[in-house]
């Protein structure tokens, strides 16, 4: 007898952002007009990869290149990657990506006129450990404008991939900061539609984490679907 | 109980974590039958996509230390990706279904605010005609948006139409 993982739960009404949100102009000629089809979860859906850290090397600390600081705010962001269960998900690979202080990305396609920091590339990788935590060091991103409509500015944030245990966890998203005034007009936050799932996209300060006379620390906690308690059994 | 995280746009500079040797899934050593999958993706006004991010997810061959089983390409300035892989086989499906060799495919992009999910199936297999998730299309032309052609002895191609005429079938899971 073979015993697979059980299959991932349904997700939660209104916590997912759709992806016809019309406020969001890139969204027009890029979102699906037919209905998703909704197929049975096989092990195809609730298997996933697994990446180790000896083969994947950590990238811990953003804020500095070649021994030299980035310019801005540094900043620990810490948390724990979870279930809907509230187990924690052990050594799972979580990457992340940014902009630097001035709001400028590393990237051919930004071509905002804030300066390139020679010190900041903004790209990095983390692995929870045994308990679900995960800590990365970098500097807190700009804000920038973005052309989805006049005066558009994203909100200072930090990008995320986590890929969990299943090809049905999978999760790319985006961090945002307590208090920015510009999350109450950015599309991409605000298409979220339930507000609760919507604020848990912000991070909270925290002095527990805030390291005395070298950066300030943000609390940022992850949650991937929760698998049925049944797992399913073939002959 | 929690509710999972919401998604948010991968946007278009995801290429800050980008390895482009994870496109090629034998790259670690794996034997078997290598083939090359490749397409291009498109949007709703036949636009190349330029900015995507897509991944790939099998459980035939099993992964391994030789074989990840996963991978991620860019769409290129032609809108096109290209996998170097293994040729999957039979994937046991539920009860005692047998699905037909296929591959997860998950697609990320600025103007997508959570990935599309799908999968590429292969021309000619017989197991087509009964796998439990084509047969789930009862539009066959619908059910051809999965279905790559096989272009050369080793490559297989399929097209992602992400809106409008011949728009690629998408998945819940």
């Amino acid at each position: 007898m073979i015993t697979e993982p059980a299959p991932f739960r349904p997700i939660a009404a209104g916590s997912q952002p759709a992806n016809d949100t019309p406020s969001y102009g890139s969204t027009q000629l890029r979102h699906p007009t037919q209905p998703p089809l909704r197929i049975p979860q096989t092990v195809t859906e609730t298997t996933g990869p697994r990446f180790t850290a000896s083969r994947f090397g950590a990238m811990a600390d953003l804020s500095v290149m070649n021994g030299k600081q980035a310019q801005g705010e540094r900043i620990i962001v810490r948390g724990r990657v979870v279930d809907e269960d509230e187990r924690p998900i052990p050594n799972t690979i979580i990457e992340i990506w940014q902009a630097n202080a001035a709001g400028r990305y590393d990237h051919p396609g930004d071509q905002h006129d804030a300066p390139i920091d020679p010190n900041f590339h903004g790209g990095g990788r983390v692995f929870s450990d045994a308990d679900g935590w995960y800590q990365f060091t970098t500097i807190k991103p700009g804000a920038y404008p973005w052309r989805n409509h006049y005066n558009a500015w994203r909100p200072n944030h930090i990008h995320y991939s986590l890929f969990g245990t299943g090809f049905g966890q999978r999760v790319v998203t985006q961090m945002y900061f307590p208090g920015d005034p510009l999350l109450a007009l950015d599309p991409v936050y605000l298409s979220v539609p339930d507000q609760a799932a919507r604020e848990r996209l912000i991070a909270s300060f925290d002095i527990d984490i805030t390291s005395p006379e070298w950066a300030l620390g943000y609390r940022f906690d992850f949650v991937l679907r929760g698998r049925n308690a049944t797992p399913t059994e073939r002959a | 109980m929690l509710v999972a995280t919401a998604n948010q746009t991968i946007g278009p500079y995801w290429h800050l974590i980008e390895d482009p040797s994870w496109a090629d899934l034998t790259r670690f050593g794996a034997s078997g039958e290598k083939i090359v999958l490749t397409g291009t993706v498109t949007d709703g006004a036949g636009s190349l996509v330029t900015d995507a991010a897509i991944e790939i997810w099998q459980t035939s061959p099993k992964a391994s230390d030789a074989f990840p089983a996963f991978g991620r390409c860019r769409t290129d300035g032609n809108g096109s990706f290209r996998f170097a892989t293994l040729k999957p086989g039979p994937v046991a499906g539920l009860g005692n279904a047998q699905q037909a060799p296929h591959v997860a495919i998950a697609i990320f992009a600025r103007g997508l605010l959570k990935a599309l999910t799908t999968r590429l199936y292969f021309q000619d297999e017989p197991l087509n005609e009964t796998d439990p998730v084509l047969s789930l299309i009862e539009d066959a032309a619908r059910r051809r948006t999965l279905i790559a052609r096989r272009v050369s002895s080793d490559t297989w191609r399929l097209d992602i139409r992400l809106q409008g005429d011949n728009e690629t079938v998408f998945m819940e899971i």
